[in-house]
């Protein structure tokens, strides 16, 4: 066993996190960032964060991830970083020439108290951040919140020092992306073009994370959103937010900033999530869905239909981030599955009440937790108290999976022993059956491979 | 039979000779590196013109032409310019990931915000192999306080040893290390008393201990691994004086870290010979074999940047002499062994280790062969860890290929110069923030395992003891050395030298494969190895191959990139 020291007996634990579901705010600033066209990502601290970060988004995309670091010392940590960003600044600008630096602190300068605003205009000041470029920040503490917070503190800065309200809207909805893979990006917005929809989406990984290879590296690839486009949303006459862990408080921001209304959706992964996403782009962009999205949902039916028999009734345990959990959840539902146990670290009122309402009556029986030790140790002894038919999460679930036998789908951040995340949406229709055939395939791989020598047949 | 290589590496070319032990010659390989003096010239030029003069003035000094006669003096470990895109990794990281992590059966406990015991969650592929299905392995286990802002501003003392209670309950280890992030000294709490305290709180023979391992601390993770030799040395080497299994011949191995099950294979070869391996830092390893390696009668050291302290503190304490070795590549493996048999200077240990050598040579020639009509004559570029970047240049010598430029990511000048340096390196204000601990004599189990006399007449037959001869003697003069290489800098390399394979880790790996230049990882191996021992040489010489012979990057450009464009004409 590898996890041989988990037991079904739990203690009752207020200060150890044994294997987390969560990381840490910088991670998703960084990834966030990189959804900006030109933008190089800097890490405001010691290099060992920025270096984790970096190895981590790269793991996970199989891609260039660049980040700069302030490489802290001791002084710093004493003193303040502050003389480290401003010539951090200037040799990013001399050396690696991107439009803009996005900053965002580690533990290390909150804990000292770095203050970005200050910094960042005496680099301006000092002449150090050259004609038509900019610096950008904001702040990610990792001892609050977690990657998931980071992400959406980086989308708010978007927001923040770019986008301007102009007297003139423009018939323009804004889709703010939560965190998702670049593939789930560019379906959103194959399907906003099918929509014929106009729309900016922010920040955008597609094209950055997802690159070919051509014997060529540009440092800052096609794809992202532009500058133009980030300050053009000022102007948008409405914003979606798509995951609203990730991207409230950019909406919010924004309409405060720019009068834009908004709403959010969840990730439009599984059937009624992507319902609810097209009918509000509908609505918002004022466009009718056209009869190719209708047909794509209607493919998706036909094979939750066809497939029922391998559903119905499958307890799941589920582990990642509130934002990918809950639409998870309700196409877990939609299949007549039982999602019994779910975890994330990340804290937050509006998981706990999403997972109530839509568990309560379905799945009574059901465990969720999130937040401080809402972490994988637990899922597992939960797992070992009852055990499960599927277990869903990133890569780490591989060892409980191999411990107690269970089918595994990989799902969430960060998945680093199988490719292809990048380049096979999981959100919209097409989506959904992607993610239909990975949980069909590991059920049925696992069935042939643990199922009596009798029971092996050819026609499943 | 037994085929010895040599290598002669001149300017611009390579000779590779094969000779057995009868003198026959074969094999003569000519290697020709297009690459010259003014063309690396031309690249360090090119480099520092694009930085900012402060910048330039500093880098201009961690750039080198190679004289393998007289090592140019090389700067190294020393900060990194803020904003620079650097390889390297933090303190913490040297400490609990590379030196403490290979551990199974401790608990390590980071203490701190989550993200940095999340990030060395099994990321570094230390295998391990407990002996039965319930010895204790918490490898993959992943232990954190979890600091909130509360923490940060009351102080996370409390939390840490609520934290400690709660692991000794679930789980009752033999031993708990506590390791500390950046924001743990910054708000000052003591994980050393921590410690101690609920040392005495448990009991039971707990053994609890923690290290000041905080990012900012050094300029790299070298100052981790310090930090973690200096902690190994005080809290659980010598605690059991028990000598288990056979008396002859007793060594430990350090700085190996079971990499793709590089110890393994190690493990093997040394039982093959009958060679007593008492403990390997850290591989494969528990903390009885920590406490136990006092008894050995030799300390190897492997990865010379990240344990040399505690080959130096054993040899200081106990009077066990070190010896540097380099059991990658099949050569310098074979070499190894006959250092061990030549320090014992027993003939049936000495026959025992050429049996092995001429048995398991069998396989390697053949691998070796079969490898190099692919691999002769091409080149490499090697830029990853302390001592990576020089050992895997054995193996690139055997596969024939030339390496063209090389440089570590936290190596320190002795790595590249030797140790004969090391009363010369500056003291600067980084290298002063870790402990130095004195260590003196152990009174009752202090004991030089060699007289003076045997000593002398052995280096006076060519061994070395408590030395390390560094990077830069092993490689051709005029090539290029760089330490600390920036990203922008391993852009410019690629694009004026094109290097058949790019050896570096993962934040460079993909960047490099979009040049269309195979990058190997030489920490994770690609999730290939093991790479140590013979049988590694062999797995090394197949994925190089493999690399060579990979057809993929033939396709780059789309067909209608390349032709003109023709459209197509149809009569009716
Ligand atoms: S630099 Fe500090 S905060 Fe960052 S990973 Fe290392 S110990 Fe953690
Ligand atoms: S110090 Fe903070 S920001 Fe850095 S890796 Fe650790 S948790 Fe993340």
């Amino acid at each position: 066993m590898l996890l041989r020291h988990t037991t079904a007996k739990e203690i009752d634990r207020k200060a150890l996190t044994i294997n987390p579901a969560k990381t840490c705010q910088p991670v998703g600033a960084m990834y966030a960032a990189l959804g900006l066209h030109g933008c190089l990502p800097h890490s405001h601290g010691s290099q060992g964060c920025c270096s984790y970060h970096r190895s981590a988004l790269t793991r996970h995309f199989k891609e260039p991830v660049m980040a700069s670091t302030s490489s802290f010392s001791e002084g710093s940590s004493v003193f303040g970083g502050s003389a480290n960003l401003v010539s951090a600044i200037e040799t990013i600008f001399s050396v690696y020439d991107p439009e803009v630096i996005a900053v965002h602190t580690t533990c290390l300068s909150e804990t000292i108290g770095d203050d970005l605003t200050q910094i960042v205009s005496k680099a301006n000041e000092d002449g150090k951040v050259p004609a038509g470029k900019k610096v950008i920040y904001c702040n990610t503490p990792s001892y609050v919140g977690t990657h998931v917070t980071g992400y959406a503190n980086q989308v708010s800065s978007f927001v923040k020092f770019f986008s301007t309200a102009t007297p003139k809207k423009r018939n323009v909805v804004n889709l703010v992306a939560g965190w998702m893979e670049p593939s789930d990006m560019r379906e959103i917005k194959r399907i906003a073009k099918e929509m014929e929809a106009r729309t900016i989406m922010f920040p955008d990984m597609s094209d950055v994370l997802d690159t070919p290879l051509t014997g060529h590296y540009d440092m800052y690839p096609k794809g992202g959103t532009t500058q133009a486009d980030m300050i053009a949303t000022g102007d948008s006459k409405f914003s979606i937010g798509i995951g609203p862990y990730t991207t409230e408080d950019a909406c919010i921001k924004l309409e405060n900033k720019c009068k834009v209304k908004f709403e959010t959706v969840e990730i439009p992964i599984g059937l009624k999530a992507t319902d609810k996403f097209i009918m509000s782009l509908s609505r918002h962009a004022n466009v009718p869905v056209p009869d190719s999205l209708t047909e794509e949902r209607g493919r998706l039916i036909d094979m939750i239909a066809d497939n029922n028999k391998n559903f119905y009734d499958k307890r799941v345990a589920l582990y990642g981030d509130p934002d990918t959990l809950i639409p998870l959840v309700e196409f877990l539902l939609t299949l007549d599955m039982k999602p019994v146990y779910i975890v994330t670290g990340t804290p937050g009122k509006h998981f706990d009440e999403a997972m109530t309402a839509m568990l309560k009556e379905k799945v009574p029986e059901a465990k969720f937790m999130s937040g401080e030790r809402a972490d994988m140790f637990r899922l597992h002894q939960w797992i070992k108290q009852e055990g499960v038919d599927m277990l869903i999460g990133n890569s780490y679930g591989k060892y409980i999976a191999r411990d107690e036998n269970i089918p595994f789908v990989r799902l969430g951040f960060p998945v680093m022993d199988r490719p292809g995340n990048n380049f096979f949406p999981y959100v919209g229709y097409t989506g959904a059956t992607n993610l239909l055939i990975k949980i069909l395939d590991a059920f049925l791989d696992h069935k042939d491979r643990t199922c009596p020598e009798e029971k092996v047949e050819l026609v499943m | 039979m037994l085929w010895i290589r040599y290598v002669c590496v001149q300017l611009n070319r390579a000779t590779v000779l094969w000779t057995n032990e009868k003198g026959d010659t074969t094999m003569i390989k000519e290697v020709n590196n297009s690459v010259s003096v003014d063309d690396l010239k031309k690249f360090k030029e090119e480099v520092l013109h694009k930085y900012p003069k402060k910048v330039a003035k500093k880098r201009d000094k961690a750039i080198l032409l190679n004289d393998p006669e007289t090592p140019p003096q090389i700067q190294a470990n020393v900060r990194t310019v803020p904003g620079i895109i650097t390889q390297r990794g933090c303190t913490y990281a040297g400490c609990k990931g590379v030196v403490l992590g290979p551990t199974r059966d401790i608990i390590n406990i980071t203490h701190g915000p989550i993200g940095c015991g999340f990030y060395s969650w099994l990321t570094r592929r230390n295998q391990t192999k407990p002996e039965t299905e319930t010895d204790e392995n918490f490898m993959m286990y992943c232990f954190s306080t979890d600091m909130q802002d509360s923490n940060i501003v009351f102080g996370g003392e409390e939390k840490l040893k609520q934290a400690i209670r709660e692991a000794y309950e679930l789980f009752h280890p033999k031993a708990i290390a506590i390791f500390s992030t950046c924001p743990v000294g910054l708000i000052g709490d003591d994980v050393h008393r921590v410690a101690r305290h609920m040392k005495e709180e448990i009991g039971d023979g707990i053994n609890i201990f923690g290290f000041s391992c905080e990012g900012y601390r050094g300029v790299s993770q070298s100052a981790g691994h310090h930090i973690a030799n200096n902690g190994l040395f005080k809290n659980l080497i010598g605690r059991d004086d028990e000598k288990r299994g056979d008396l002859k011949y007793r060594v430990n191995l350090l700085g190996e870290y079971n990499i793709g099950g590089d110890a393994f294979e190690l493990e093997r070869v040394f039982e093959k010979c009958g060679i007593n391996l008492i403990a390997t830092f850290s591989g494969n390893s528990t903390i009885q074999k920590f406490e136990n390696a006092h008894t050995a009668d030799l300390n190897m050291v492997m990865c010379h940047r990240s344990i040399n302290y505690v080959a130096e503190m054993m040899e200081t304490a106990f009077g066990i002499p070190w010896i540097k070795v380099q059991p990658i590549g099949a050569d310098s493996t074979a070499k190894m062994l006959r250092k061990i048999g030549q320090y014992f200077g027993d003939q049936e240990l000495i026959d025992k280790i050429e049996e092995v050598i001429a048995d398991e040579m069998v396989a390697v020639t053949a691998a070796r062969e079969k490898a190099l009509k692919k691999t002769n004559g091409k080149k490499a570029m090697l830029f990853v860890g302390g001592s990576r970047a020089h050992h895997y240049q054995n193996l690139f010598e055997e596969l024939g290929m030339t390496t063209l430029s090389a440089g570590y990511e936290f190596g320190h000048r002795d790595d590249y110069e030797g140790r004969v340096v090391i009363p010369t390196i500056q003291i600067d204000a980084d290298s002063r923030n870790i402990e130095e601990i004195t260590v003196t004599k152990d009174e009752t189990r202090y004991n030089p395992r060699k007289t003076e006399e045997e000593l002398k007449a052995l280096e006076a037959e060519g061994m070395e003891f408590n030395g390390y001869e560094g990077l830069m003697p092993q490689m051709a003069k005029g090539t290029l050395v760089i330490d600390d290489l920036s990203h922008y800098e391993m852009e410019k390399l690629i694009e004026l030298y094109k290097p058949d394979v790019f050896c570096a880790g993962i934040k460079e790996k993909f960047c490099v494969q979009k040049m269309g230049v195979p990058l190997k990882q030489l920490h994770s191996y690609d999730y290939g190895g093991p790479y140590a021992g013979f049988k590694g040489a062999i797995n090394f010489y197949e994925d190089i191959e493999m690399i060579a012979c990979t057809t993929i990057w033939k396709e780059l450009k789309a067909p209608w990139e390349s032709e003109t464009y023709v459209e197509a004409q149809y009569a009716y």
